[in-house]
């Protein structure tokens, strides 16, 4: 940061109110720390508070891979995948007889309601009673009907958040593609809560 | 959900990920990401508001008709109504660090009891 832009000490009462002004006016463009909030940082932490003894890792990869539209978006085929359960115990993270296992569901009739409770999220600030906010349904078949897209996937698919990053990979990743496949999907939009 | 992600991209299915986590989404690497820096929860817009929600999800189809590499991370210009759930979320002080390390207990505890079956 621009040392200049340090706050100065001042006695002057009336001074040192107009610069925190100006200071804070200044530090609405710049600011001495990132804006959005680390997870990877936040959640280690708070589970350290919690006593636990090793940290969570968190999947890094220095290569991603990619592959590009093989046809205009007006033609294609587009589905949603969430991290939602549809049932109480799809929406359970844990250990032993609880674990989810991926789904796909018809997107129309679209969904109202989808389990949540157990997710990661921040249950204090926001709520998930709109499924739109988090599983975009009905906006993508408005795409669809509007004809920015060719269509919207069938079926809609749900894939559990997993500590095990390996049965993610392994497991559940698999099985969307199998499910993508079968409904001729060209394009796939993900959201995590 | 970015594995998943990078799976379909390694099989030939475009993708694009829409969230409000950017360092887990950015770290593990995905080939296109719509951010929204919201408080977790609702990575497609707010509740009730499907203007936002369309638009959010109108990025996501714009990316994946024109991103041309890897990684490439757009940011839409939404803003919650506070800031108050940046500090708020997960927050670790002297006032709940007590309470916090007999949750940790209490959730192990519960787990062990699964586990066993019990």
């Amino acid at each position: 940061m621009d040392s200049s832009l340090y706050l100065p000490m001042t006695k002057n009462k009336f001074l040192s109110s107009q610069l925190t002004f100006l200071y804070q006016g200044l530090m609405d463009n710049l600011r001495p720390y990132r804006s959005f909030v680390s997870y990877i940082d936040r959640s280690r932490e708070y589970y350290a508070a919690q006593d636990y003894s090793k940290p969570y890792v968190w999947a890094h990869h220095d290569d991603v891979p990619f592959t590009p539209l093989r046809k205009p978006i007006s033609e294609c085929r587009v589905g949603l995948v969430t991290t939602a359960g549809r049932t109480q115990e799809e929406g359970m993270i844990g250990a032993g007889r609880l674990m989810r296992e991926p789904y796909a569901e018809p997107a129309n009739p679209p969904p109202t309601h989808l389990f949540t409770d157990d997710l990661f999220w921040d249950k204090e600030t926001t709520h998930t009673d709109d499924v739109d906010s988090f599983l975009p349904v009905n906006r993508l078949a408005e795409y669809a009907a509007g004809g920015r897209i060719g269509s919207a996937s069938p079926r809609f698919y749900g894939v559990p958040t997993d500590y095990s990053q390996s049965r993610t990979s392994q497991g559940a990743a698999p099985r969307i593609l199998e499910w993508c496949r079968e409904d001729g999907l060209d394009a796939v939009l993900l959201s995590a809560l | 959900m970015s594995l998943v992600a990078r799976h379909l991209e390694a099989n030939g299915v475009p993708t694009a990920v829409m969230g409000c986590a950017r360092d887990i989404v950015e770290e593990c690497g995905v080939a296109r990401f719509v951010f929204t820096d919201f408080p977790l929860g609702n990575p497609c817009g707010k509740p009730w508001d499907a203007e936002m929600q369309s638009s959010i999800v109108g990025s996501a189809l714009n990316l994946l008709d024109r991103a041309w590499m890897p990684r490439t991370t757009v940011q839409t210009p939404f803003r919650w109504d506070n800031d108050a759930w940046r500090d708020a979320f997960m927050r670790v002080d002297e006032s709940n660090r007590e309470a916090l390390a007999q949750e940790g207990e209490e959730r192990r505890r519960r787990q062990a009891e699964v586990k066993t079956g019990r």
